[in-house]
């Protein structure tokens, strides 16, 4: 087996571990830090891939923002190092149900896609490329505009929230 | 077994790689496998070279700051006190190794490791000189900020699991500083990436014929300001300010684990000079570089000691600040600043020709403008709040007295 199979498989088989972790870990912390872990092992799969910019954006982007600050509102809660109670409700068979119906017709469709499969190498200017087809009239103007959109708007949203009475 | 190449004297680094795969080949060892150790020697070099540089440093610090103070600094062991580093680092070995009741272990000994892990991660990036450099990837500035969150995050999970109420509220202080401070720093750093239509750190530094400190001073002066409240050392040290909360968020660690916090905080700040002198003050450039590229990394160490001097020097003379203070400056001073800084940037720089010292000439008057608006608009705000403060005086003086301590309270 090739170095970069057994590093895809071990990384692989972290991320689902992991993510398994973030379910069951009965302290909200350590849910938290397990899925920081999920998150980075994601990334070493971009690294495989290639996408050295996905793998660091995501790095950035969900653990240097999103798990921190999921972290720091779990500390703000009350009652995070005493049990948190059962993890489990009456309705755990339908959402059991619901997501096995989810996987089922993911899974189905992943093996219906003829997927091409080529050697050829990621072109080393990928990044560039990225960057001009998000301000390309023809191809990601439009998403890339919406997104910005309402981030600016979620940014005017909690000023106007944050800054009370005036 | 085939021939060693001839040794190389402009890029040792590349050298010594093909030689240790030519050897290990020579020996039975399959070539990927080979390279990989290569690859792996070369992480141990430069993290022990970050791990024995910060002795020399943490000495450098005392004693400047000794200075600055009218102190000696240390003097006692070995010529000039150089050992003390050594004397200090024996004493914490022999120091109890505590797990305060209540921590979450794992977690708990993890956070002083990624801490330290998190700051070497960033030298993996950094161009000593055009061939010496751990790695050109082509995102080398994102890359030093998402590497700068997991130095964030080791910070918040030591002051979570030592069970503590100091050690939690320097980690709630870690989100507000730490998580603030990188917005205007991310924009900051888009500046010299503007400008070099790059984010490598080597093509950055291949960039700048004109330094970036003189095409967008703005911009460093907010990059060097935000990555030192980012270290987290004076007079940004809220994290762990002593007459506060105590030693704020690594309270708990004793021996070697509080070493690691130390030793991390110190080669952190060396870092953020590593990257100022890299991203704004050109590098490895300097005269004879094309001739003999080795001489890069004597001035990038150059540049580096002079600005992990200013920091010493700040960290020497500046008191530590309010933390309402800290967070107003940073949200309504620094952020608006930097985002103005971006956007004059990339239309100055799209409107002038591409001659050099013509773009060099419009960007730093238009920083320069800049500056002036933001001065003028600062004086502005505080005459402003002058006046309406002597206002609410004097009425205060026409309502009386006891009326007056009323007007007097509601102006504040």
């Amino acid at each position: 087996m090739p170095p970069l199979q057994i590093v895809f498989l071990v990384a692989s088989a972290a991320t689902l571990v992991s993510g398994l972790l973030v379910v069951v870990s009965r302290n909200l912390i350590h849910a938290a830090l397990w899925l920081i872990v999920t998150l980075f092992m994601v990334a070493v799969l971009f690294v495989l891939l290639e996408a050295g910019f996905l793998a660091t954006v995501q790095v950035v982007l969900y653990i240097g923002a999103i798990a921190i600050m999921i972290i720091f509102a779990v500390m703000l809660t009350r009652r995070v190092m005493k049990d948190p109670g059962p993890q489990t409700n009456k309705q755990w068979w339908l959402a059991a149900l619901v997501s096995l119906a989810i996987f089922a017709a993911l899974a189905a469709i992943l093996f219906q896609v003829p997927w091409t499969v080529t050697n050829a190498s990621v072109s080393p200017d990928s990044l560039t490329d990225l960057g001009k087809s998000l301000v390309d009239t023809n191809r990601f103007v439009l998403p890339f505009e919406v997104a910005s959109v309402l981030l600016i708007a979620a940014l005017i949203g909690s000023i106007v929230i944050a800054g009370g009475r005036d | 077994m085939p021939p060693l190449p001839p040794f190389d004297f402009n890029s040792p680094i590349s050298w010594a790689g093909q030689a240790i795969v030519i050897l290990l080949t020579g020996v039975g060892v399959p070539r990927d496998l080979a390279g990989a150790i290569a690859t792996l020697l070369g992480v141990i070099v430069l993290a022990s070279y970050g791990l024995t540089i910060t002795l020399l440093l943490i000495w450098a610090e005392r004693k400047l700051v000794g200075r600055l103070q009218d102190r000696l600094g240390p003097n006692r062991v070995g010529p000039y006190g150089l050992l003390q580093t050594i004397a200090d680092a024996f004493k914490l070995f022999t120091k109890e190794d505590i797990t305060p009741t209540g921590a979450d272990v794992v977690v708990y000994n993890l956070a002083p490791l990624l801490s330290v892990v998190s700051v070497l991660l960033i030298w993996a990036v950094i161009p000593f000189a055009s061939t010496v450099f751990g790695t050109n990837i082509n995102v080398g500035v994102i890359y030093v900020v998402g590497v700068g969150g997991l130095g964030t995050l080791a910070i918040m999970m030591a002051g979570w699991s030592s069970n503590n109420k100091y050690a939690l509220l320097g980690a709630f202080r870690t989100a507000a500083q730490l998580i603030s401070y990188e917005v205007p720093m991310i924009l900051a750093l888009l500046v010299p990436v503007l400008l070099a239509r790059s984010m490598g750190m080597n093509d950055i530094v291949k960039g700048q014929t004109v330094w970036y400190i003189v095409l967008a001073p703005i911009a460093g002066l907010i990059f060097f300001i935000t990555s030192m409240a980012e270290v987290g050392r004076a007079p940004f040290d809220l994290l762990e300010a002593e007459s506060e909360i105590v030693a704020g968020f690594h309270i708990e660690y004793t021996g070697l684990k509080f070493g690691m916090f130390f030793v991390g905080e110190f080669l952190h700040a060396f870092t953020i000079s590593a990257l100022a002198a890299t991203l704004f003050f050109g590098g490895w450039r300097g005269p004879w570089t094309d001739q003999v590229p080795l001489l890069g990394v004597v001035y990038f160490f150059v540049k580096t000691a002079f600005a992990f001097f200013v920091v010493i020097w700040v960290r020497g003379s500046m008191p530590r600040i309010r933390i309402d203070h800290m967070l107003a400056f940073n949200w309504k001073f620094l952020t608006p600043v930097s985002l103005a800084a971006v956007v004059v940037t990339a239309v100055v720089d799209k409107l002038t020709p591409s001659s050099e010292w013509t773009r060099a000439g419009a960007l730093f008057l238009a920083n320069v403008i800049l500056g002036a608006v933001v001065v003028w608009i600062l004086a502005a705000t505080a005459r402003r709040q002058r006046m309406q403060e002597e206002g609410s005086r004097q009425e205060a003086k026409h309502a009386g007295p006891a009326q007056g301590a009323e007007a007097h309270a509601g102006a504040h």
